[in-house]
């Protein structure tokens, strides 16, 4: 009896999700996540057991993606001591993708983007913040928010030119004279790190 | 799926992202200029106490500090 109803209840679904795939083929809104074809069959063959609930249900809907995109991104930037911006709206932001330099603007294709050492900068008008990041990553959603995360980031003007110069220059030296992998991949991160600085410095 | 694809060098030495994140911050809060090296030097000290656990008992703890004990 048991093996019969997993039968029906298969050969309902396989039905079922078979019409609801097809009908809902890029669906990036699930309408309340409940599927009613699937709680159908579930209750005809075993109508005193709620029907399972999936994942989803438990999830608090995301925030709505407008139909029209909105002409400013949201940009919330965070470090780990302190909120930069929260909930900024701004008309483009640059920022330092592993990929180069990535401009994000209302309406930008849902990504998440790992980010190298370089500049970030938040453009307002005619208004233009740079800030220099360690490294981090930015989650940019399809609602036209962008929410980028990073370790340090300083402004331009907090960085000492010489200090960069010097670090390039040792780090460069211990390039040349690692031995392990390690201290080789170590002095690398140093020479990616200062160059970058000093290209923003320059550029 | 590009499982196949270019690692960065520093996981090919072995080295973790959080390993690298780290190291990159260190490196930028090197090179700030006076008043803020000294704050962003300050606002990363950290000061715990590691004890490992065996038969229910805490072993000796290891003290590890950025604050000089006096």
């Amino acid at each position: 009896m048991l093996k019969q109803a997993s039968r029906l209840l298969s050969r309902s679904v396989a039905a079922a999700s078979y019409k609801s795939a097809t009908t809902r083929a890029f669906s990036t809104e699930l309408p309340s996540t409940i599927d009613s074809t699937f709680v159908e069959a579930w209750k005809k063959v075993a109508p005193n057991m709620d029907p399972p609930q999936t994942p989803s249900s438990f999830m608090k809907p995301r925030p709505s993606t407008p139909s029209s995109i909105p002409t400013k991104l949201t940009v919330n930037f965070v470090l780990p001591y302190t909120s930069e911006l929260t909930g900024k709206e701004v008309d483009m932001v640059i920022i330092p993708a592993s990929t180069g330099q990535m401009g994000v603007l209302p309406g930008h294709v849902p990504t998440i983007a790992e980010l190298k050492p370089g500049i970030m900068s938040v453009h307002e008008g005619t208004d233009v913040k740079k800030y220099f990041l360690s490294s981090g990553f930015a989650f940019l959603h399809a609602n036209s928010v962008a929410d980028i995360i990073a370790v340090e980031a300083v402004p331009l003007d907090h960085i000492d030119p010489s200090q960069v110069q010097k670090g390039l220059a040792e780090f460069q030296q211990k390039l040349a004279s690692a031995t392990t992998d390690l201290e080789k991949a170590e002095a690398q991160i140093g020479v990616e790190v200062h160059s970058a600085i000093n290209a923003a410095l320059s550029g | 799926m590009a499982s196949n694809a270019a690692v960065p060098f520093w996981r090919a030495a072995g080295m973790t992202y959080i390993t690298y994140s780290n190291i990159c911050a260190n490196l930028v809060r090197n090179c700030l200029k006076e008043p803020f090296k000294a704050e962003s030097i300050n606002r990363e000290k950290v000061h715990f106490s590691l004890s490992k656990w065996s038969d229910g008992k805490p072993q000796k703890p290891v003290l590890r500090s950025d604050t000089p004990q006096v």
